[in-house]
């Protein structure tokens, strides 16, 4: 089999996995919705997870492909809880803004 | 046939014997057990099974003690160690017994004259709502005494050193309800922490210079003569600040006529025939180091002397009747301190001996009398008791005669000796000592007269109900009497046709190869005609004694009425007023500063500062804390972005 850093270098790898990271973080710190912030974070989680397949598979060592598969099962743990709780957010305060929960201090 | 008997028996004996020395361990330990099964069950035992259980844990420790005697005194020593106690580095300390001659009468005055207070106490306190008690502090004591006499080597015996003393502070303050016990056992705990301090400094020299606490190690004559004699002047001097506190010399004596305050049978046993007398224990033992140092050697004569004579006078005005007994016994320690100092380890023990048996006899002779009306101790307010009392009258009569020094009782005996050896020291020393035990006389038999003479002075109604002692009072003091009477055979002088039974007994503890220990440097006449000018003095003060409190019927005027020298010594010269002055005001008045400035103030101005200024700074920096979601999740993303540009940037 060719080995697929002969057609793609992995400096792509790296770079598409900076800007999925960067448009994610961009993301969680400019928009209020929280469902959107809640998106842009799962973009980050991936954008990671590719890095970590890429690197792993340019090293020829498959550990980073397993913890890859954990991280998806942890993320996908992490959803269905995230999402319940913005639910349950929506429910009392009706809005989805990250500025309505703004009692949250001392 | 004969031959095979002969091994037989030499076998049984063998193993006997070895049976005995695995039991030593069993002596300390039975009044331990007494103390666990006392002290836990308090509340629960029945006073009768709780004094038989305090008894008999002493008997068998007596009974144990004496099985043991027979090889004790034929093979010269015992040994047995039960574990590894301390271990530090290059020194180790086992938890083991000695057993030589010198601990075996120790232990044997221990639990003998022990075993017949605690029958004594089970009449004296009947009638007390903590009796069980008692009885496990008295077992308590017991233990630690034992060990105290049975260790060793200087951790274990200071070990016991500490435990006695705390038994006694248990047993002064033993009726805590009344304040002025509390004040006498806190004083007694103090005083005796002083001299502990001087003990342990000594202790922790003979650790830097010999580098082990067993005696095996420092008594070894090759070790000892590479000490320098400014160390071991040092190390002896220490232990005379201990051995004063414990045994009540000056300047420490103060707490022992306090110590009155317990109960009689704790005067008896504690403050009288054994605790007290542990400083003495200490100086024997030690005799190796006490040799190479001859101007510690001036110190123990001139402070037992000067104890002495002190005691003895502060002892002619005191009109409590155990009050004048604790005089007596501080003057008593003083000579033996001051035989001490002259050498007369043998005199010193001897008399040891013989005054724990009497002076028990007169503290418990004491308590009879306290007990049969009813807790009046004032001489005064007693008088012709000897109808009344007549079984407590005969044994005072030995036991103040004993204590006289009348031939042939125990205590003239004892005394005797210790006088002759001042006699060959310098004639002055035995004048004063002769003086010293002269006062004694006469203090003695002054109160014995008060009590037992004279007109009545009791009150009606304590006269009717005045009784004579229980039979469980009566046969210890009868006993006591009786070794009051003859304990002067165990070491009767071979100029009286005896043996110096105890001083060959000793010779191989003390280190004087048999034979030359007896080159005095007296003749016999002189021996005699000493001992008829002595004995002649003391009937002429008992005659004196007579005269004043019999025949014309002095009776001691009150406190307030004393003028002259006589108000200064019953004030017993203002001593306590001194260091009241001294040491306790200042010591006060420092506590009072530091409880009104340092402690409020400056700790707890520490401490509250420290928690007000954490809440102060919390109030300002909990302003950050906005709830913005937005914002946190900003700081986070810079404050990381600030992480990796310094991880790269260095």
């Amino acid at each position: 089999m060719e080995n697929i850093f002969n057609v793609v270098p992995l400096e792509h790898f790296v770079l598409l996995s900076l800007a999925l990271f960067c448009i994610g973080m961009v993301g969680v710190l400019l928009r209020r919705n929280m469902i959107v912030v809640f998106m842009s974070i799962e973009l980050m989680l991936n954008a990671v997870n590719l890095l970590a397949v890429a690197f792993s598979a340019h090293r020829g060592d498959s550990g980073g492909q397993v913890f890859v598969f954990f991280v998806m099962v942890v993320a996908a743990a992490e959803v269905a809880l995230g999402l319940a709780i913005l639910v349950m957010i929506y429910r009392n305060v009706k809005s989805v803004d990250i500025n309505a929960l703004k009692q949250l201090k001392w | 046939m004969l031959p095979v008997s002969a091994v037989l028996a030499s076998k049984f004996r063998l193993t006997q014997d070895k049976f005995m020395e695995n039991l030593i361990w069993l002596i300390p330990i039975l009044p331990l057990l007494g103390f666990f099964i006392l002290g836990l069950g308090a509340s629960k035992l029945p006073k009768g099974l709780a004094g038989i259980v305090g008894c008999a844990t002493i008997l068998i420790a007596f009974a144990l003690s004496l099985g043991l005697a027979g090889s004790v005194f034929a093979s010269g020593k015992l040994e047995q160690t039960l574990f590894n106690w301390v271990s530090s580095g290059a020194w180790t300390v086992d938890f083991g017994f000695l057993v030589d001659p010198l601990s075996l009468i120790m232990m044997l005055v221990i639990t003998g004259v022990g075993a017949l207070i605690h029958i004594y106490s089970t009449g004296y306190m009947h009638d007390d709502e903590r009796h069980n008690y008692f009885f496990a502090y008295l077992n308590l004591f017991v233990f630690f005494m034992l060990l105290l006499v049975m260790s060793n080597n200087y951790l274990l015996l200071f070990a016991g050193w500490e435990g006695v003393g705390l038994c006694s502070y248990l047993l002064i303050g033993f009726w805590f309800k009344v304040d002025e016990y509390n004040e006498a056992a806190k004083k007694a705990f103090v005083m005796n922490r002083i001299g502990d301090l001087g003990f342990l400094l000594g202790l922790f020299l003979i650790l830097v210079n010999f580098g082990t606490l067993n005696y095996d190690g420092v008594f070894d004559s090759t070790v000892l003569s590479q000490i320098p004699v400014g160390t071991l002047t040092a190390i002896t001097l220490l232990f005379i600040v201990g051995a004063a506190g414990k045994s009540a010399q000056i300047p420490l004596y103060t707490w022992l006529p306090d110590a009155m305050a317990g109960p009689t049978p704790v005067s008896a046993l504690i403050h009288a025939a054994t605790m007290v007398t542990a400083g003495i224990y200490l100086t024997i033992r030690s005799h190796a180091l006490f040799d190479l140092a001859p101007i510690s050697m001036e110190v123990l004569t001139y402070l037992g002397l000067a104890t002495s004579i002190f005691a003895a006078t502060i002892g002619l005005k005191q009109n409590d009747i155990k009050k004048v007994l604790a005089y007596s016994t501080v003057s008593q320690l003083g000579l033996m301190f001051f035989a001490l100092g002259m050498g007369a380890y043998v005199a010193a023990f001897f008399h040891l001996v013989t005054h724990a048996f009497f002076k028990a006899l007169l503290f418990l002779g004491a308590g009879s009398v306290i007990h049969g009306l009813g807790g009046e101790q004032d001489i005064r307010k007693m008088g012709a008791l000897r109808k009344v009392l007549p079984i407590t009258f005969i044994v005072f009569l030995i036991g103040t005669l004993a204590i006289a020094g009348i031939p042939p009782f125990a205590g003239f005996v004892s005394k005797d000796q210790i006088l002759l050896a001042a006699y060959e020291k310098s004639p002055l020393l035995f004048a004063l000592g002769v003086f010293a035990s002269l006062l004694t006389v006469f203090y003695m038999f002054r109160m014995f007269f008060l009590v037992f003479y004279g007109q009545n002075r009791v009150n009606h109604d304590t006269l009717h109900h005045a009784h004579e002692s229980p039979l469980s009072m009566t046969l210890p003091l009868g006993i006591l009497a009786g070794l009051s009477v003859v304990g002067g055979i165990l070491n009767w002088p071979s100029l009286m046709g005896g043996g110096d039974w105890l001083q060959h007994t000793l010779s191989g503890v003390l280190g004087t190869p048999e034979g030359t220990e007896h080159a005095h440097a007296i003749s016999a006449s002189t021996e005699w005609t000493l001992m008829a000018i002595v004995v002649a003095l003391v009937v002429v003060v008992i005659g004196l004694a007579y005269s004043i409190y019999v025949n014309r019927n002095t009776v001691p005027v009150e406190d307030e009425d004393e003028a002259g020298f006589g108000r200064i010594l019953s004030h017993k010269y203002f001593v306590d007023e001194l260091y009241a002055a001294l040491f306790v005001k200042p010591t006060q008045a420092i506590s009072e500063w530091f409880g009104r400035i340092v402690d409020p103030k400056i700790l707890d101005g520490a401490i509250n500062g420290i928690g007000q200024s954490i809440l102060t700074m919390g109030s300002v920096l909990k302003n950050i804390q906005q709830g913005a979601v937005g914002l946190y999740l900003f700081v986070f993303a810079v404050g990381i972005i600030i992480l990796l540009a310094l991880q790269i940037l260095f």
